[in-house]
Formats: structure tokens, sequence, C-alpha cells
């Protein structure tokens, strides 16, 4: 089984002397779906800029996809966030000045081997986007030409959900996307979500403080347990 | 390509902060180059006013006051010089020509001048360009009267049309010479000079209005017809000032110097460039004001672009961390924000180019009339866009500023949105 994301004794902290995180090992295979269990203040974002290669840990190393990204530089790990990697945020997602097909297109403008697959698969960028946003039940063509602000927030995120998996990256990162959605909403947006990344083939690291939505996944993890450091939360 | 299409985006999504912004910069842009268009046509038309002449001599004052009363029709002389002196002058072995100059009278407004037949040969304005008569012929008879372009112009003249002079300045002047009124003959071409807004006849003519007449009023009981008056003897017995052209300009320092030391009548004779120069000089300080004032008002422009992008920015960190999340690097978005400001400063400059030339279409007649300078349609000048480039590239590198800021942003943010 090839892996998707491997972090090996991974420490990092702003400064020296005071690590936030320390995680002697985790890996996500491939087409793997993994739920990250983590209290706000656990070092979620710290995390997800760490695995973005926004970051660069202490110690340790970040390998997606076979690829370490400590080996490349600061610009070859943009072109590889880019290439590989679709992000799904809390809320607001969207750029508002875009309109709904524009924003789900944004990731194959910065990254040609996302815009090559898309052509590849479904024949232009806007064919790619519209498939998904068909699958992901936003095909009313009046929706699409509404700005985005005027969308609601499940239909929002459903968008992002969109952007992240045009150009069918490998990683898909989803930063506690249904925090802002309630119940009712966000059953439907995982249970589309989830197919979607099946469907595609898509491994999907899903970080949430929520463990009610632990049942989903395949494989759950807790980022508390991970974490070597103690937070100050956590020693009070 | 794409930065530039989310830059255009992205301000169309805030157009009426941008739309303001964009007009300030404009306006600050128009400033600079009319009062930079302004300047160069008034030391055009300035130094165009008088050529080929070189003494300018009158009654001893000042020499920008003597400069001003007998090339620029402003103000009065102190006193008059006789005609003997001027007769004097005249014959001196190095002087090729004279000109007598007669001043006092007025019509509507419009300064009348009486000179001789040599004045069309010899007065020549901007590179020695002579006057030319657009219609009819130069004074010959008594009342006869020759118009300048704008005067003919205004007031609507054409040949063979009767003209009263006033006695004095203003225009609502009351004591009229009524008794003996000219004859249009003549119209100079524009010459874009002084000489537009007066009106010429001849020596005798200004002899014959005022022979019975005596301190500013008429001699009560005397009149002396129009046709008598025409027989007499209308030798004048003073002029107010005379042009020279010398044979040789070498001699012209030493005639200067006679002039200048004659014991029986204070004179003073002055080189037209010299004081043209020199009064430019003083003039020419509050033109440079103008300019800096107006380049303090772009700064303004610039900092108050400046104080709107990076107001902005706080709000779209969010913004910059979506770009990044899918893909942007730090670089570009250094790039985004600096081509805000550079296509807000580019479209500022467009505009204001624009402006300009609507604000020159409809300020042409008023400042031709108002000020006597024409200020023409004509393209940008190398120094204009010299100063736009530096407009430009003030621009542009202001925005760097809100670029840096936000490419630290980024890279302290990554992809972490901050609410």
């Amino acid at each position: 089984m090839q892996a998707a994301i491997t972090l090996e004794q991974l420490e990092f902290g702003w400064t020296a002397d005071q690590p936030l995180l320390s995680i002697q090992s985790l890996q996500v295979a491939r087409g793997e779906r993994v739920f990250l269990q983590g209290a706000s203040g656990s070092g979620k974002s710290t995390l997800l800029n760490l695995i973005g290669g926004v970051l660069e840990p202490q110690k340790g190393a970040v390998h997606l996809l076979d690829v370490s990204l400590h080996a490349l530089n600061k610009s070859r790990r943009d072109h590889f966030r880019a290439d590989h990697i679709g992000f799904v945020f809390q809320m607001f997602n969207l750029l508002p000045y875009l309109n709904v097909l524009d924003n789900v297109a944004l990731p194959c403008r910065f990254s040609r081997a996302r815009r090559d697959k898309a052509q590849l698969r479904d024949g232009s960028v806007e064919a790619a986007a519209q498939r998904l946003l068909d699958h992901l039940e936003l095909s009313d063509s009046k929706l699409l030409q509404r700005p985005v602000t005027e969308l609601s927030m499940g239909q929002q995120q459903r968008v992002a959900v969109a952007r992240a998996l045009i150009g069918s990256p490998e990683i898909l990162i989803a930063d506690e996307p249904t925090s802002a959605l309630d119940v009712a909403n966000r059953d439907r947006f995982l249970e589309l979500l989830l197919s979607e990344c099946a469907q595609e083939q898509t491994t999907l690291l899903f970080v949430s403080h929520d463990p009610g939505l632990q049942s989903h996944f395949d494989r759950v993890e807790n980022l508390t347990q991970l974490n070597g450091v103690t937070t100050a939360e956590e020693a009070q | 390509m794409i930065l530039l299409q989310l830059t255009a985006k992205s301000l169309w999504h805030r157009r009426f902060t941008a739309l303001l912004t964009l007009f300030t910069i404009a306006v600050s842009v128009m400033l600079l180059l009319g009062v930079e268009k302004v300047r160069t046509e008034t030391r055009n038309s300035f130094a165009n006013t008088l050529s080929g002449t070189d003494l300018v001599v009158g009654a001893r004052s000042g020499q920008i006051q003597l400069l001003l009363y007998s090339v620029f029709r402003i103000g009065d002389a102190t006193s008059n010089i006789s005609w003997e002196t001027y007769q004097k002058v005249s014959k001196q072995r190095q002087v090729a020509w004279t000109v007598p100059i007669s001043l006092g009278d007025s019509h509507r407004g419009y300064r009348v001048l009486g000179t001789t037949q040599d004045y069309f040969r010899h007065y020549k304005y901007g590179n020695k360009r002579p006057l030319v008569l657009a219609q009819g012929v130069q004074f010959s008879g008594l009342y006869d009267v020759v118009l300048g372009a704008e005067v003919a112009d205004k007031l609507g003249y054409k040949l063979g049309d009767k003209i009263v002079v006033s006695h004095g300045m203003g225009s609502t002047s009351f004591a009229k010479h009524d008794d003996k009124p000219f004859t249009v003959v003549g119209i100079l071409e524009r010459t874009g000079t002084p000489v537009d807004r007066t009106l010429h006849l001849s020596l005798e003519a200004l002899e014959a209005i005022h022979i019975d007449w005596k301190a500013g009023t008429r001699i009560p009981g005397q009149t002396v017809s129009a046709e008598e008056a025409a027989k007499l003897e209308l030798q004048p017995e003073q002029i107010t000032a005379f042009l020279v052209g010398m044979k040789s300009k070498v001699a012209t320092f030493q005639l200067q110097r006679v002039i200048n030391s004659y014991r029986k009548e204070p004179l003073l004779a002055i080189i037209p460039g010299v004081a043209l120069q020199q009064l430019w000089d003083m003039v020419g300080i509050a033109e440079k004001a103008l300019l800096l004032v107006s380049a303090f008002v772009v700064v303004a422009g610039l900092v108050g672009m400046l104080t709107v992008i990076l107001t902005s920015l706080n709000e779209r960190r969010r913004e910059l961390a979506i770009l990044r999340s899918v893909g942007a690097r730090a670089w570009q978005i250094l790039l985004l924000l600096t081509l805000e400001s550079a296509l807000l400063t580019l479209m500022g400059i467009g505009l204001g180019i624009l402006l300009l030339y609507g604000g020159i279409a409809v300020a042409q007649p008023i400042l031709e009339s108002q000020m006597g300078v024409f200020v023409p349609l004509s393209p940008l000048s190398l120094y204009q866009w010299k100063l736009l480039s530096l407009v430009a590239v003030c621009g542009i590198l202001v925005g760097l500023i809100p670029g840096y800021r936000a490419y630290r942003y980024s890279v302290a943010d990554g992809m972490t949105i901050r609410i």
C-alpha cells in the first residue's frame, strides 16, 4: 500500500525550547479517509500548515506521496501543494469577487498539472467544474449566477469541496468544514464529501474537534494522543 | 495573467472605494499636467511676444514697467518722450530702423496704439514672424484703423465698420472722441501676442482727435471737425516709447548706454530679451510654486491610495489565505497587491489625461480671452511624459508596501484563516 501522508519524528515550535507539536509517526494510506480529532489548541492548524509545506518542521520529516517536502525548496513546495492537495476550510472559503464557476476553477489557474488533469478527464476546466458541482447537488444554473456571498453556508462549503477536488488532487485536507453547518446540513455535506472522495479515490484527512463525526470514517486518529507535547490547556 | 484578472475582479468588487481612489489620482495627475502645460504655454507666448527688436526706449522708469506698457499694454507710462529726442535717436548711425508708439486711448477696453506704417514692417513676434493682414490693408488715410485679431473677433467688426475711440482707459469711458470716427481698413492675423488686443492707427490720427482737447477733456466752445483737423499740421510733439532695430547687434549695448545717460531728457533703453527673461523669472517663481503644489497633490493622491489598500488588507487576510491554499505562491501574493496599485495608478493617469484634454477644451476660450494665453490641444510633451512615468513608478513603488505586508501576512498565516 502506497502512503499518501507520512509524518516521521515530527517536531515543531515557534521557538526551539518550546515545542508545540511532536508526532512520533502518522501514516495515511492512499485512498484512505482519516478522521483526525483534536480540540482547539491541540496544534491542528500548525499540523495542516506543516503538511501543506507552508511551515517547516525543526526536526523530522513530512512525506507526501513518497516525496519528502524537506527536499523541496519553498517554491517547489508551493508547486507541489498546488498540484496535489485540495483544501476546505471552516467557513468563508470562497473569494467574494468571483462567481461560483470561477471559484471552483481557481486551482486550475495556479496549477498546470490540475488543469491538464481536468481537461483530460472532462474536456475543459469548466466542464470539470460543472460535473463536480452537479455531483454536489449544485446544478441549478440560477444558483451559479448569483454572487457567492448570497449562497447559504452549506452551499458555500459544497462549492469549496468542488474546488478542492477539481483537477483530481491526490489529497484533500478538510479543516473543520462542518462547524458552521447545522446537523441536517452537516450529515448531507459529509455524505456528499465522502462519496465524492471515494469516487475520485482521493485521500481525505478530515480534521475536527467533534467526535460525533467519527462514525463516517475508515479510521480515527486523536491529535491530542499523537502529540507528545503537553499543551497548556491539558496541564491545568 | 490570472493575477491581473484577480486584481481587476477584486477591484471591481470594491469598485466604490476603487473609483474614489482612481478619481483622486486622476485629478492630481490632471492638475500636474495642466499646471505644467499652462506654464509652458505661458512661457512660450511670453518669449514670443517680441522678436527682432534690439531696444525699447521710453521715459525713465523701471525696466519691467517699460516692457509691460510698451509691449504687453499693461499699465501706463509715467511720462512721454519728446518727438525731438525720438528723431535724434533715429538718426544715429548704428540704427537701422525705429518705430514710434503712442498709447493712452482705448476702444471698449482694448488699447489704441498710434504708430507709423513702419510698425507693420518691423514688428516681429515668435521666430521673427512679421505681422500679416488677414483682411484689408494697412492704414493710410488719417481716420483709418487696423484691428488686432481678437478685437475684430470679440467685437464683431469687419472691414468698413465705423468705430469711435475713447479717451483714456476703461470700457465705459464717457469721454469719447465721437466727433472723429474711424474706419476699419485692415484686420491682422492672430499672433497670440498683445497685438491681437490692440487697435492700430497713425500718430497723426491721435493728434487729430486730441486737437481740441486739453487735460483729458474737451476745450469748451472749441470744436474742430474731422475735415478741418485733417488740414492742420499734425506733427506729434510727444510719443510714449519707440522700438529700435540695430544695423549691428554689437552696437546695441553702446547705444543703450548713450540713451540711458542722455542729459536733456530722462530716458530708459531696455533690451527686450533681457527684460522678458527678468519678468519671466519674477512670474516664474509663482509658476514653479504651483508646479510644486501640484506635485504634492499627486503625493497626497498616492498616499491616499496607499491608505485605502493598507486598510483593506486586514479584511483581505482571509482572501490571501484562500489564494495560498489554492496554490498561489508567496511572491504571487506580493505581485497581486502591487498590481492593484499599479493598475489604479495607470488608470488614474489615463483618466487624468482625459480630464486634462476635456478641461483644456472647455477652458481654452476662457484662458485665451481672460489671460491671453492660447493653450493648444497638443500632444503631451516629453517632459510631461517624464512626469507621468515618474508618477507611474511612484505608484508601483507605493504598491510594494502593501505587497510586502501581504507577503509577510501570507508567510505568517499560511493557510490558517484568521477571522
